[in-house]
């Protein structure tokens, strides 16, 4: 599953970050890959924001697209 | 080191750097520790040119927030160059997103500078309900570690006490081992980064970049994450009336409207108090007190006809124009913005507006981040150029800092419109708000389009919503306020002076006359509106005392203000553009603005004057036509694919 049909408050682990650059930010960030987030808002044709240690960081909607992720 | 740093860098002494993420309070402890001020923010990107101070006779450095080092931004190389050169680093961390914030103080300890850590905000980290044992942080870490609310205060004697203390914390062994078989002359945090992969350092030291990034960083935020989990105890969790608002502010249903309602307080503030019930008490006080004053002083002292006197006391005069219209209209309407800005930076409502209209700015090929220059730019132009940095790409920065120096009215520019257009009506206001975004938006969809190159996607952090300190933004307001004017006062003497000394040579005539095909023929003005283009050149606000004085027709007026807008606003932001862009494409950019302002001048008189009755203004239908004008422009970009990355 892509991460943006994520719904709201679902707890989702990453397994998928095909760019380089995103991948690497996502990293320092603290969204490794095998990170387990809870996907805390999906805006309306926007952005996914996920949540992580009350850390809130927003997803472009089409980066989003690309994210894999499966529900645990 | 990068030279242009060095040379900034005052010598002697060691070079104390402090270092952390973005939003952590860095100015805060740069400010403790020199007792100079620097902006104290809470967005990403405040601290862009880097401020130097003293603190026992070593330096002080303060470095662009940043999440790691390597080269992905210009934030990030001059935080890389800087630690590399540090003597010591004071690593300041937020509690409450330690994990995050421990990727960062492990590569700087990886890098093998001295290091102490500065755990800030740990008051907010304990309304979290977080308990944090940063004895065991510092045994695993093998560095000093000081808990400090550094806005506050607290923990400030501690880390100057223990600052000397700062060392080498742990290393991994075997990436110490990897680190030692880089054959290099650098020094180790340079090795550590070839290593890592960074073109820049690899280059400067002569070795071949390494390929490990990945699995570097992956090992590094495994660490993190244990030592985080290891230290941090939560013992509860609330949702606070601050959670709820920053998801009402992310949901379009609620978010626009808080936008609107903001966009709309904002307007209260500075376009209804400042601008009229402050500027009018100002005005009133330099042009009833000051002025006549200064003139019959200056008249019984040089003569009321000489030379002199006009130059000093004239039209256009130094100590008349010059110092009316600065203390009169700009310093209230500049302090109000900036008020309002600090305040908006300070609450973190940015990021969020920033992925609330991402989808839309996708539009015109830019992120949601770059509405924080968009907005910024309403304050100063040039402040914004330079605070384009912050985003992810070079095209980003290219069609944003187009866009602020062509369709965003700064300050000043504004103070003038809400001057000019209080006398017109709230027709003409609508008009121009709706010409301004129909430009706005088509520059931006065909820019969007037509550059090579693809919108690098949104990815920003969230900081946590907090109540802006009035201590703070305050200060931050007032000092902007005072740097505005402090840069304002000299260009704009200068102009007043040059303005005046071509009046008094009878140049200003020859010029005009110059200009006439282009202010009289094609933008159906009176001669003397080109003194208003000639100083708009070097600040747009110096036009405005001339344009009031003009008495034009409404459509004259009205033509003036958007040409005037269009045009880059100043030349500072002149001599931004030219330093961000460089020269080539600096000076394309400057003359494609002038010469499109101009030809969308001209444009809109036409259909003023076409859409207008014995000097009625047929409102309806010419809305429906820009309106429909725009449509046409947008439908016609559609045929180009949006890029994204």
């Amino acid at each position: 599953m892509q991460l943006d049909k994520a719904s709201r408050g679902q707890v989702i682990k990453i397994t998928g970050i095909p760019n380089d650059r995103v991948r690497v930010q996502a990293i320092r960030f603290g969204l490794s890959e095998g990170a387990v987030v809870t996907c805390r808002e999906v805006v309306p044709a926007g952005p996914v924001v996920v949540i992580r240690n009350k850390q809130e960081i927003a997803i472009g909607r089409n980066l989003a697209k690309t994210i894999s992720v499966e529900p645990c | 080191m990068n030279d242009a740093i060095e040379s900034r860098i005052p010598s002697g002494g060691r070079k104390i750097v402090l270092a952390g993420n973005p939003n952590v309070g860095k100015s805060a402890f740069f400010n403790a520790l020199t007792g100079l001020y620097t902006d104290v923010a809470n967005y990403p990107g405040t601290t862009l040119d880097i401020a130097c101070g003293r603190y026992n006779g070593d330096v002080v450095i303060d470095t662009p927030g940043v999440y790691g080092v390597s080269s992905y931004s210009k934030e990030e190389e001059i935080t890389r160059d800087i630690i590399l050169a540090a003597d010591i680093v004071v690593n300041i961390v937020d509690t409450v997103h330690l994990e995050r914030d421990l990727f960062l103080t492990m590569q700087i300890i990886d890098m093998g500078v001295p290091i102490i850590v500065a755990l800030n905000m740990a008051d907010e980290a304990e309304r979290e309900g977080m308990r944090i044992n940063h004895i065991l942080l510092e045994e695993l870490l093998g560095i000093p570690v000081v808990r400090t609310v550094a806005v506050h205060h607290t923990g400030i004697d501690e880390l100057k006490e223990k600052i000397y203390q700062a060392r080498p914390g742990l290393v991994d062994s075997s990436l110490l081992e990897k680190i030692s078989r880089v054959s290099t002359t650098c020094n180790r945090g340079e090795a550590l980064l070839i290593l890592e992969g960074d073109p820049a350092v690899s280059e400067r030291c002569g070795a071949t970049p390494g390929t490990e990034l990945e699995s570097i960083y992956r090992a590094r935020r495994e660490r993190a994450n244990q030592v985080a989990s290891m230290i941090v105890q939560e013992t509860g969790k609330n949702q606070g009336l601050a959670d709820k608002l920053g998801r009402w502010m992310l949901l379009p249903v609620t978010g626009f409207p808080l936008l609107m309602l903001t966009l709309w307080g904002v307007y209260e503030l500075v376009g209804v108090f400042f601008a009229q019930t402050i500027v009018d008490f100002t005005e009133q006080i330099m042009m009833v007190y000051y002025e006549p004053v200064i003139q019959s002083l200056v008249g019984s002292l040089l003569g009321p006809e000489s030379v002199l006197t006009t130059i000093l006391a004239g039209q256009y005069g130094v100590l008349t124009l010059t110092v009316t219209y600065l203390i009169g209209l700009l310093l209230p309407l500049v302090l109000g913005i900036f008020l309002v800005m600090a305040i908006l930076e300070d609450s973190g409502y940015l990021p969020r507006i920033a992925t609330l209209v991402d989808r839309a700015l996708g539009a015109l090929g830019l992120n949601g981040q770059a509405v924080i220059p968009l907005i910024l730019g309403f304050g100063c132009v040039t402040m914004a150029c330079i605070s384009t940095r912050l985003l992810p790409s070079d095209r980003e920065r290219r069609i944003a800092i187009f866009l602020l120096a062509f369709g965003v009215p700064c300050s000043a520019q504004m103070a003038i419109i809400m001057a000019v257009f209080a006398g017109l009506g709230p027709i003409y206001l609508l008009l121009y708000i709706l010409i301004l975004f129909s430009i706005l938006t088509t520059t931006g969809t065909l820019l969007g389009r037509y550059l090579p190159g693809a919108t690098y996607p949104l990815l920003i952090e969230l900081p946590p919503l907090r109540l802006p300190q009035p201590k703070y933004f305050i200060k931050k307001a007032w000092t902007r306020t005072y740097n505005f004017i402090k840069e304002a006062l000299p260009l704009f003497a200068g102009g007043a002076l040059f303005l005046s000394i071509l009046e008094v040579a009878g140049l200003l005539q020859g010029l005009r006359t110059l200009l006439a095909p282009l202010t009289v023929n094609w933008l159906h003005l009176p001669p003397e509106i080109a003194d208003v283009f000639i100083m708009g050149a070097i600040r747009k606000e110096f036009g405005a005392a001339t344009i009031m004085n003009l008495h034009m027709l409404p459509i004259q007026d009205f033509v003036v203000m958007l040409t005037l807008t269009l045009t880059v606003p100043c030349i500072a932001s002149t001599i931004v553009i030219l330093k961000e862009r460089g020269w080539r494409e600096g000076l394309l950019m400057w003359c494609v603005i002038y010469a499109l302002a101009f030809f969308i001048g001209g444009v809109t008189v036409r259909l003023l004057e076409a859409f207008s009755k014995s000097g009625a203004l047929n409102a309806p239908w010419l809305f429906i036509f820009i309106i429909c004008a725009m449509g046409a422009v947008l439908g016609l970009a559609r045929f180009r694919p949006r890029k994204e990355e």
